[in-house]
């Protein structure tokens, strides 16, 4: 799998034209991701501006302890894998596998996190729907919408999650069986933009979502 | 394209940058600042952003197509954002024909 040619697909040139339009093409899917995710945050910046107080009322219900533990993690994340990049473009077999292998734990631990934090929302009847109730009746209907949007964007994103922790599993296997070698590495450079750019996605989420009302003090929180 | 590799060095330094970030965006939302918290949590955002872009998604080593795309990307963002919020926050500027 090593040498250059098996890896090289016939219709380009050579790797390093292959390598371009690999990342090309990566950057434009991602590109349709931002406006994916593009839509949730107009929709958040609209009702935001309209409800500013509901808003800030309503993020105060969300544990920012946990919120900022999940951003660390996903910054330890991004970190294992660029290095899993780094491992498998100088040919560093085990760092490759061992710094996958803690991707995936840490997007776990993201995830297991999120599932905490969405029981509690469902104990507390803070999930839209027929049993959401809010403790100020006049801010009801406004702090419903501001849940909707925050399991729309923090769903769609920990969905996104799930996605990477399955390609990662892939990479894993294919790293065990020797697929990659600092001639041919790109599902793992790939793998690492679309891991980076998740990341980033809540890079975005968590001061909007969770830091909005600390300023208020916390006291406000019924 | 990035055939070039990145020190683990610079990926270290990347990582408590943006730890350090993560903590200052939270110190600064305890303070009230109005408007400019939000401000500065994007202000942040975007920092934090912009670094994981260019070290781990390693655009500063792409080329310059990639740099285009990139940044095509949040300008049609910036296209969607900002028109629509032109929409919005202009509404209330003019009365319906004859209406006044």
């Amino acid at each position: 799998m090593s040498d250059a040619h098996s890896v090289l697909a016939h219709h380009f040139d050579n790797l390093e034209q292959q390598r371009e339009a690999g990342t090309l093409g990566m950057w434009i899917f991602l590109v349709t991701e931002v406006l994916f995710f593009g839509g949730l945050f107009t929709a958040y910046t609209i009702y935001r501006m309209l409800y500013p107080v509901a808003f800030a009322d309503a993020s105060l219900h969300l544990d920012t302890t946990l919120g900022a533990i999940n951003t660390a993690v996903l910054i330890c994340s991004s970190l294992t894998m660029a290095l899993a990049v780094y491992g498998s473009q100088v040919g560093n077999r085990m760092l490759l596998i061992l710094c996958l292998l803690l991707t995936i734990v840490l997007g776990a631990a993201f995830l297991g996190i999120k599932f905490t934090e969405y029981a509690h929302k469902f104990a507390e009847h803070l999930v839209p729907g027929s049993a959401f109730s809010y403790g100020k009746p006049e801010l009801r209907q406004q702090a419903e919408l501001f849940f909707s949007l925050y399991f729309a964007m923090t769903g769609l994103h920990a969905l996104h999650m799930v996605i990477g922790v399955g390609i990662l599993a892939v990479l894993v296997f294919q790293a065990w069986r020797g697929h990659f070698s600092p001639v041919y590495y790109a599902p793992v450079e790939l793998t690492g933009l679309y891991w980076h750019f998740v990341d980033i996605v809540w890079i975005f989420l968590f001061p909007l979502l969770y830091l909005i009302g600390l300023h208020l003090g916390g006291a406000s929180h019924v | 394209m990035s055939e070039k590799i990145v020190s683990t060095k610079v990926y270290i330094v990347i990582f408590i940058a943006l730890l350090i970030l993560t903590y200052v965006t939270y110190q600064i939302a305890l303070i009230d600042l109005g408007w400019g918290n939000t401000i500065v949590a994007l202000a942040i955002a975007s920092s934090k952003a912009l670094l994981v872009a260019l070290y781990f998604m390693h655009v500063r080593y792409s080329s310059r197509l990639t740099w285009v795309v990139t940044a095509g990307g949040f300008f049609w963002l910036a296209i969607m954002i900002g028109f629509t919020l032109s929409d919005y926050l202009t509404r209330g500027w003019l009365t319906a024909a004859g209406g006044r």
